[in-house]
């Protein structure tokens, strides 16, 4: 049984495809990546399934549940935790302050007036920042924290609701490898943990390669390939449009210096 | 090495209180590829605005062509023939392609010694980058990330630059894309043209660095050339990759 | 009313329409590239009309008149050329508030300027040589010279289309427009441009109000008027587009000349004057498009505006130290009535601070957290100010009875414009909170029958023992308290974390399950509702209210409150009050030019205080703990 399942998506903008019949599915526990050129209709896709946009046609099955159209918040409660491309927390707030917002909203304590929201979760938001490693800087601002650690803080409030599905935008973008590696390192083991599917799209080929359950591929809008990462990195048509001869990612097929 | 186009000594930088770049000493010299490698938030992209005179708060020399443009202006700077090409390219997304590259445009220029530098017209542009001349009249805002990474190096060379800040040019586009940009280097190198770059990838670096420097929390940690940091293992290891 | 008056009265709307386009289209340009809204437009469109007025009567004949009206435009453009360098450019890093101030300030100090040069009566032009006559149309007389004007809008509405479309600068407009940084970094000077745009906004405008001086008489009015027209069909049109502004320009025009046409009307035995809704009218199209089209017409959302402005610390509790210290006024306030018994002044000045200290600390719950910059904060005090005095006037309720239900209408009047204003942020909800703040001003204005009009309602006394200073003083000091720490409370307790985490990041807070646009619609009713309170017991306090005191001007002066304490922090809107009102009630009064000398104050404020009173003493006393 498949947690997510896409049927024939589709999104124009002003009469160009953006995306076009796509269709494809997410396992329990799955590790799936998304990939393909710049404007292939992956932020797009990503979009519909978050709610950001609405599909012009097509379905998108959570569980039973067709979620296309429906609001952000609203596929949230519905057990769908998310990352953002550029992470995105709350600044004002400090790091456990981030995570307790997150648990107020699950609780639905949002329309309290009163009691002071310092202390309620506490302890749980602690607890989700020790699974990340971020427990030391719980009552620091969190604007102060360095990007790679803003993007384990908001691993922490993506885990809060309990999801079922994570989507992260393209995780590591604007970390070094070493960094990327350690962070989707603890993505895998915190899903494999609990059980959660994760659908993600990426640029950085190491980390689609050494990570990734399945791939699947966007071009031009359309679906053009889905496999594991040996048929992905074999498939020709993949190689024409998104690959290259792969000599700016992949070790050992580099041919050395500048020519 | 030829002589030094730009030369940076003692540059330090600030955002607010906060200390981001830490007396950064190194230079450019005359139709070199320098890369400037580090980890994100190493201070790459705040050294390049600085040197372009966009972080108000600085401190140091900065000398292009012995110029001081230490406490210049950003536009003065880009007269004297220093381009900027930034990491999130900032296409005008209402113009089309050519009004773009018309904004970027700036009357011929020569190198200290009196020979011309390469002289950019749209039609050169479009020879090198086959894709926009397939877009003339395209609005920015309507272009692929490719694309749009293909104009803001193309903007830049309008005004005919002896060196362009190439900030993360591989960043954030697929593979294919990312070679085009490391044969366009080379191709812009061959015309005279030096490059100061910053990046993280250093399968990228090495198609087209001459000479590295390694930053790390706004300081040089590392220098040398590109075939010595390709053998460095360690230093790879500490600064860079896995 | 016949199909030809109609159609008579639709050819005249597009005079109308080149007049509101002209005032427009320099907002709208000068908006575009230096991303500031000059609230001084409205007062180069007024000098224009008034320097056209010297040229034509002093000169006089065609050189005078027509010469004066392009000697008028350049002078202006001058005049909005020397604001840019002056004053403007110390500010383009400020946050977007305080450059709204310091134009609001030169709005001050020009509308004295003009009242010490040109007196304070109405001044008419002559009529326009060689198109003093009429011309004959669908048998009524049309001036020539509306005809002339209805033509103009369009003419320079094609000028300016072509030159930004075909010309360098045009494109250095465009490209300034959507990032001005880079444009820098390609090699332009931005200065010269920011001057060049700035001083052709003022052209236009000083054109448009010169050309009106043949049509209307100068008045020192107009400055504010003439804003809020712009501002309207800035909305309506886009902002940045002056295509757009045109447009808007001819629909609101034609409303109104709608309106007029239609004239009194019989609707089911109420006999409706619509010639007295034209106010109400615009603001309704402008309401309706934004909803429709948030955006405007021809408009495009918005880029982020790069912030330079400081990051906010997280909120902290009370330390023991600012719970000592808030006992402390808390005492000497209470004790002030006996040192007052000597000069009943003192009740008072003390009454008009606390008061002031409500209304700037329920504009600073939603400006602060919530982030959003209302321009109408008047209205809600308007609404319990009325609310209270109209329930004393027509049904003599008791003064206990008309304060409680103060808050209940602003928080009905809040709930209502809330909902709209929530839907968009930044410039666009400083305009529209402003003009649903008009909407009541002029609802106000033109009810004559049920609010008194400009006459306002008198005779709201309070009722023994709240007839003495110092009783009411403390009626006062006690709702000023209550509403203070409430307001602290909520922002303390989840629903004020949430509020804040729809300012901080609107994705990152509806991908968490928040409703951000609800809880800001909450957040501005429980702000209008405490703004209420203020309102009521202003009415009482003053045994009067009239549209005067829920005038723009108050809104203005909810902004400088907040901005004067500094508005990252929680103590800040209390002092800023404080200080604001003490200011006004001793300094302010004693001259004739006291607009002048608020301006001055404002724009020393925001040149030297960029974080307000608070922040600049929080700032000190942290560099002073550093360096020990």
């Amino acid at each position: 049984m498949s947690v997510l399942a896409v049927r024939q998506l589709s999104k124009a903008f002003g009469g160009v495809r953006a995306v076009n019949d796509v269709s494809f599915a997410i396992g329990a526990g799955e590790f799936l990546a998304m990939i393909g050129p710049n404007g292939a209709g992956k932020s797009t896709c990503f979009n519909m399934i978050n709610g950001q946009l609405a599909p012009d046609s097509g379905a998108i099955l959570l569980g039973d549940r067709n979620i296309a159209g429906m609001a952000p918040r609203a596929i949230w409660r519905l057990g769908v935790g998310r990352t953002f491309q550029v992470a995105a927390t709350f600044a004002s707030m400090t790091v456990v302050e981030n995570v307790q917002m997150a648990l107020l909203s699950y609780a639905g304590d949002l329309y309290r007036l009163w009691r002071p929201a310092a202390a309620l979760h506490r302890a749980r938001a602690l607890e989700l920042l020790a699974q990340v490693g971020m427990q030391d800087a719980a009552d620091r601002p969190s604007r102060e924290l360095a990007y790679g650690d803003v993007k384990r803080v908001e691993l922490a409030i993506a885990l809060a609701n309990e999801p079922r599905l994570l989507l992260m935008d393209e995780p590591t973008a604007g970390m070094a490898p070493r960094e990327r590696n350690d962070l989707i390192k603890l993505v895998k083991q915190l899903v494999l943990e609990r059980g959660i599917s994760v659908l993600f799209t990426e640029h950085s080929m190491d980390v689609v390669f050494s990570f990734a359950d399945r791939i699947i591929v966007l071009a031009r809008g359309r679906l053009i390939a889905d496999g594991n990462a040996a048929a992905i990195r074999e498939n020709t048509q993949v190689r024409e449009v998104y690959f290259g001869t792969g000599k700016t990612f992949a070790d050992g097929t580099s041919q050395g210096a500048a020519p | 090495m030829s002589a030094a186009m730009l030369t940076v000594e003692g540059l330090s930088a600030w955002y607010g209180a906060a200390r981001i770049l830490y007396d950064l000493n190194f230079e450019v010299g005359r139709g070199e590829v320098v890369a400037l490698m580090g980890r994100n938030g190493a201070g790459k992209s705040t050294t390049m605005k600085t040197i372009m005179g966009l972080i108000p708060q600085r401190e140091g020399a900065v000398r292009f062509e012995g110029t001081d443009i230490a406490r210049m202006r950003p536009f003065e700077i880009a007269r004297l023939g220093l381009g900027f090409t930034p990491e999130d390219r900032r296409i005008f997304a209402d113009l089309t392609v050519l009004e773009n590259l018309d904004i970027g445009r700036q009357p011929p220029r020569q190198f200290p010694d009196g020979t011309p530098a390469p002289l950019w017209t749209p039609e050169r542009l479009f020879a090198l980058f086959p894709n926009l001349a397939e877009m003339p009249h395209r609005l920015g805002g309507r272009m692929s990330g490719g694309e749009q990474q293909m104009l803001t190096v193309a903007r830049t060379l309008m005004g005919n630059p002896l060196l362009v800040l190439l900030d993360e040019p591989s960043e954030g586009v697929a593979p294919l894309i990312v070679e085009q940009m490391a044969a366009t280097i080379v191709e812009l190198k061959k015309t005279g043209l030096s490059i100061l770059l910053s990046e993280q990838n250093i399968h990228f670096a090495r198609l087209v660095a001459d000479r590295v420097y390694v930053l790390e929390k706004g300081q040089i940690h590392w220098q040398g050339t590109m075939a010595q940091l390709a053998d460095n293992l360690e230093v790879q290891r500490a600064y860079l990759t896995v | 009313m016949t199909l030809d008056s109609l159609l008579f009265q639709a050819i005249n709307g597009l005079s109308s329409a080149s007049g509101l386009f002209f005032i427009a289209v320099g907002l709208s340009l000068i908006f575009g590239v230096t991303r500031i809204i000059n609230l001084a437009h409205g007062s180069l469109y007024m000098m224009g009309t008034y320097i056209a007025y010297s040229f034509a009567t002093k000169i006089g004949g065609v050189i005078g008149f027509w010469g004066g009206i392009l000697a008028t435009a350049i002078i202006v453009g001058c005049i909005g050329a020397l604001i840019e360098i002056l004053l403007l450019r110390r500010i383009y890093r400020a946050p977007e508030l305080f450059q709204l101030l310091a134009t609001f300030a030169l709005v001050l100090v020009f509308n004295d300027m003009t009242h010490w040069i040109w007196g304070s009566e109405d001044l008419l032009g002559p009529r326009a040589p060689g198109l003093a006559g009429s011309v004959e149309l669908l048998g009524r007389r049309l001036p020539s010279y509306d005809l002339f004007l209805a033509l103009a809008g369009p003419v320079v509405l094609l000028i300016l289309h072509f030159t930004l479309k075909l010309t360098r600068f045009g494109r250095l407009i465009r490209a300034a427009t959507q990032d001005r940084e880079m444009v820098g970094a390609l090699g332009v000077n931005q200065a010269v441009l920011f001057t060049s745009v700035f001083a052709l906004g003022a052209a236009l405008a000083g054109l448009g109000g010169a050309l009106q001086v043949a049509r209307e008489p100068a008045t020192l009015a107009t400055d504010l008027i003439a804003l809020g027209d712009a501002f309207v069909v800035v909305v309506v049109g886009g902002m940045g587009s002056i295509t757009g502004a045109y447009l808007a320009a001819v629909i609101i025009a034609e409303v109104k000349a709608l309106c007029i046409g239609i004239g009194v009307v019989n609707l089911g035995g109420i006999s409706v004057n619509f010639s007295k809704f034209t106010l109400v009218a615009e603001f309704l199209v402008m309401a309706i498009v934004l909803i429709v089209r948030p955006y405007g017409l021809l408009g495009k959302p918005q880029g982020a505006v790069r912030s330079i402005a400081e990051p906010e610390e997280p909120i902290r509790a009370a330390t023991p130290m600012l719970k000592l210290l808030a006992a402390v006024v808390l005492g000497l306030l209470l004790f002030l009535p006996v040192l007052a018994q000597s000069s009943p002044y003192l009740m008072i000045l003390g009454i008009d601070v606390l008061i002031a200290v409500i209304f700037a600390t329920s504009l600073h719950f939603i400006m602060g957290p919530g982030g959003m910059h209302s321009f109408g904060h008047a209205a809600y005090f308007g609404l319990g100010a009325y609310g209270a005095a109209l329930l004393v006037k027509w049904l003599a309720v008791p003064m206990g009875f008309a304060l409680a239900a103060a808050p209940l209408v602003a928080l009905a009047g809040a709930l209502l414009f809330g909902w709209f204003a929530v839907r968009l942020s930044g410039v666009y909800l400083a305009m529209l909170t402003l003009a649903f703040a008009q909407i009541v001003w002029a609802a106000v204005f033109q009810w004559e029958g049920f609010t008194g009009g400009s006459n306002g309602v008198i005779g709201v006394w309070p009722k023994p023992p709240f007839n003495q200073g110092w009783a009411f003083f403390l009626l006062t000091l006690a709702l000023a308290t209550v509403a203070v720490l409430v307001l602290r409370r909520v922002l303390f307790a989840p629903f004020g974390y949430a509020m804040r985490a729809g300012r901080d990041s609107p994705l990152r807070a509806e991908a968490i399950g928040i409703d951000v646009k609800r809880i800001h619609w909450l957040a501005f009713a429980i702000a209008g509702c405490i703004c209420g309170v203020a309102g009521g017991l202003f009415a009482f306090a003053k045994g009067s209210i009239s549209p005067e005191s829920i005038h723009v001007g108050r809104s203005i002066d909810g902004l400088v409150m907040v901005l004067l304490g500094g508005i990252q922090t929680l103590t800040g809107p209390i002092v800023g009050a404080s200080v604001f009102a003490l200011l006004q009630d001793t300094i302010m009064r004693q001259t004739e030019y006291w607009r002048a000398l608020l301006g001055a104050v404002i724009l020393v404020l925001v040149l030297a205080f960029p974080s307000g009173i608070v922040g600049a003493f929080s700032n000190l006393w942290r560099r002073w703990r550093g360096a020990s």
